[in-house]
């Protein structure tokens, strides 16, 4: 047999089909219930931010990637999850082109000038809603209610722009869970909906492009600490972006570390910091900064918990 | 019972069915066989044979005097046309025995049967052991009666045998457990008495219950075998996991299983231990998986030592489209040709042809630190650091970070979603390291 042309490479000769850009269309897929409720509870305007901060980030992302002679990688995705988290993480009436100059900052300061993809310390959309609160201050506090959402606070009027972290730091109002559950509450497009963001994240389980790791130490930290500053650990699992930042955000391959060690770890880092920033910092909100924050110390984790190598033991013991 | 395992490693499309149902099918003497005389680990045979010689089946026609090698037999009767080297799989040149079949298959004088295989003694199975030219038929072919013999101050307590054969596609083993189950259990009978050993288990992964059934079946006499259920996983028959799913004994990094007192050996090599007693036959043909998308007909084979892989894909109905990539071994671990004038060795436990689809190289993208291939590796080391290591040529980082204690199983390689060429550039940064230790040696 003419055998000329054989492919002759080095095993393995078979691979997953599990790529990074399926992993990222599954992420923005594992995204859709909580962009939907983003909508159904914020209206169009949602969907608005949703389209221009994905197509800030993506156009951002070619762009540079144009100017600089580098090859176009807007194809494995990343870009437009990056654009779509920045949207979920944005209040619903900020002015659009306050949430494109965000979407531009993620790409082009945290994510293209330390390399691109798999090169960036920090969370690319965690960078842009910090550099954005830092900026715009009042126009990123600016909250409502969700459309139709009938008042249930008697005093509605002065509290009606406050999320249920604020309620309760400011007023001493502690929102019903169901409400929290469900979504109907004030906050960041995708953020109010417990229950959207633990479908999706069911998703990337069962897919496999997360694990328990990360989410499990990070919200697990939050309600336990909590419950021993005597807080609601129930009311702090389920308010604000906790579970959003614990399953989308903490997870963020890049920033995260890689050992199953070190995951947990990061997530116990990010639940303390959140809760020390909940009950003690300046915002109401810590889930950002303490992923962040975690975020500088991925390399070092990732040192220190190095597993320990298969048959690495002490002769005879 | 639960299966049991090891930590790591992946599930890969298993790609099994089209040969795992079917009987082993022998196949007659080729026209021609070019045997190796490097079959082996170990140092090279010396031809004892001349071209124009006649030879028999079963004839030694290859040997060495030195002590990690393992003797070649004719596996046709016929004449000897060259003793020329022959690229062998890989692609090097090896010194090979070609003989030309005469048809006849007449078997050597030497080869007859045993009457008193009850009454040999250990050292005197390791003899015939290794004049009928056996080594580990899992694919690494390391001499069998060297293996059985712990090396000075050391001491075996326990038998493994492998059948787990956790490779994608190959079913040789498989198919050999369930027709050659009483075979293999004899087999292994011999291995606790070559290595005066009192316990044995046979790992076999749960996907090949009617294996599990029959060597359970053949063994049920003797308490000394156990059948271990394996969980399905690569790379489950590796020898070190292989160790730990079944003892949870751990091999020391840099060590051999005999270190923890054990021994493993592949069911096959176990069935040809018995056939060598019992017979009188060395090894002269095994069974060999041909499969993969470009074949007409994928099936196991029992063939002789030195058919060319071009005769064997005729055997096999030729091919159904033309392939793109052919791989001696499985898809994890096995070695792409670049030609099918190779022959088949005691280490070919299958032949793949592979569709363009298949062999379609996807280009490496940028590392998105998933940490999939730190939790796929069966060692628990860092393959995204090693292998960064290596492609900057920071071998001595690569060390560092414990490449020398990679089995080159390809778990890394195979999750990467970036498609990255991890095990490729961690073998490379082994080689290097070893290159640097020998010439220190040696300075």
């Amino acid at each position: 047999m003419d055998a000329t042309g054989l492919v002759v490479s080095s095993s393995p000769h078979q691979r997953t089909a599990v790529s990074t850009p399926v992993i990222m269309s599954d992420v923005i897929l594992a995204l859709m219930p909580a962009s939907l409720a983003g909508v159904w509870f914020f209206g169009l305007r949602a969907f608005a931010m949703m389209l221009v901060c994905v197509v800030a980030a993506v156009a951002t992302e070619a762009g540079l990637e144009k100017l600089f002679r580098k090859p176009i990688t807007i194809g494995d995705y990343s870009a437009a999850v990056a654009g779509l988290l920045l949207a979920l993480v944005l209040p619903p009436d900020l002015p659009l082109w306050i949430g494109a100059i965000g979407a531009v900052f993620s790409m082009a300061i945290a994510k293209f000038i330390f390399g691109g993809l798999g090169q960036n310390v920090f969370n690319p959309a965690l960078i842009g809603r910090a550099v954005l609160l830092a900026s715009w201050p009042v126009a990123m506090t600016r909250w409502r209610w969700p459309l139709f959402e009938a008042a249930w606070i008697s005093d509605f009027d002065a509290l009606s722009s406050a999320t249920p972290l604020a309620l309760l730091r400011l007023g001493g109002i502690k929102t019903p869970y169901v409400n929290l559950f469900l979504g109907n509450v004030a906050g960041s497009i995708g953020e109010t909906s417990a229950l959207a963001i633990l479908i999706g994240a069911a998703y990337l389980i069962w897919r496999g492009h997360i694990n328990w790791r990360i989410p499990a130490s990070f919200i697990g930290t939050v309600a336990v600490l909590a419950a021993l500053f005597g807080e609601d650990p129930l009311f702090h699992m389920l308010a604000g972006g906790l579970f959003l930042g614990a399953f989308f955000m903490a997870t963020d391959y890049v920033t995260s570390p890689v050992t199953p060690k070190g995951q947990i770890a990061f997530g116990i880092g990010c639940g303390v910091l959140t809760v020390l920033i909940r009950l003690f910092g300046g915002y109401p909100e810590g889930v950002c900064y303490a992923i962040l924050i975690m975020n500088s110390a991925t390399a070092l984790i990732d040192r220190v918990t190095v597993p320990r190598k298969f048959g690495e033991v002490k002769k005879g013991a | 019972m639960v299966a049991k395992t090891f930590r790591g490693g992946v599930h890969a499309h298993y790609h099994k069915e089209d040969t795992a149902s079917k009987p082993i099918r022998r196949l007659g003497p080729p026209g021609r066989v070019v045997i190796s005389l490097h079959q082996h680990t170990g140092a090279p045979c010396e031809p004892l044979v001349k071209v124009g010689d006649t030879v028999k089946t079963g004839q030694k026609i290859g040997d060495s005097p030195a002590r990690l090698t393992a003797p070649v037999h004719a596996s046709v009767s016929g004449k000897v046309v060259g003793v020329s080297p022959h690229p062998q799989s890989g692609g090097r040149e090896v010194l090979s025995v070609i003989i030309e079949s005469d048809g006849a298959d007449t078997l050597d004088e030497h080869v007859e049967p045993r009457r008193d295989a009850d009454e040999l003694s250990a050292d005197e199975i390791k003899t015939i052991i290794r004049e009928a030219g056996i080594v580990g038929l899992g694919g690494a072919a390391f001499p069998t009666h060297f293996k059985l013999t712990p090396p000075p101050g050391k001491s075996f307590d326990t038998v493994i045998v492998n059948g787990a054969e956790c490779e994608p596609y190959l079913s040789a083993d498989h198919r050999l457990m369930v027709e050659r189950a009483g075979d293999v259990v004899d087999g292994v009978k011999l291995l606790l008495k070559a290595t005066s050993v009192k316990k044995a288990y046979v790992g076999i992964e749960e996907n090949k219950p009617d294996a599990i059934e029959a060597i359970s079946q053949a063994a049920k006499s003797d308490e000394r075998i156990s059948v271990v259920p394996l969980k399905v996983k690569y790379p489950q028959g590796a020898e070190k996991q292989l160790i730990w799913a079944i003892l949870g004994r751990e091999v020391p990094s840099g060590g051999l299983p005999v270190d923890v007192g054990v021994v493993v050996n592949n069911v096959g090599t176990a069935a040809a231990v018995k056939d060598a007693v019992c017979s009188g036959m060395p090894l002269v043909e095994r069974v060999v998986t041909v499969a993969g998308s470009c074949i007409a007909e994928p099936q196991n084979v029992q063939v002789r030592i030195g058919t060319l892989l071009s005769d064997l894909i005729e055997a096999c109905g030729g091919c159904s489209s033309p392939p793109a990539k052919i791989i001696i071994g499985g898809p994890m671990m096995g070695v792409a040709q670049f030609t099918t004038d190779i022959p088949v060795t005691k280490g070919t436990s299958g032949v793949l042809l592979l569709g363009k689809e298949e062999a379609a190289p996807a280009g490496p993208m940028p590392c998105v630190r998933c940490g999939k291939c730190v939790e796929a590796c069966s060692m628990r080391l860092m393959p995204l650091w090693i292998a960064s290591y290596a492609e900057a040529g920071r071998y001595g980082d690569a060390e560092r970070v414990n490449a020398l204690d990679c089995i080159e199983c390809g778990c890394c390689s195979f999750v990467c979603p970036s498609r990255r060429r991890l095990v490729q550039a961690i073998r490379l940064a082994k080689s290097e390291i070893m290159a640097r230790r020998r010439k220190a040696q040696a300075s």
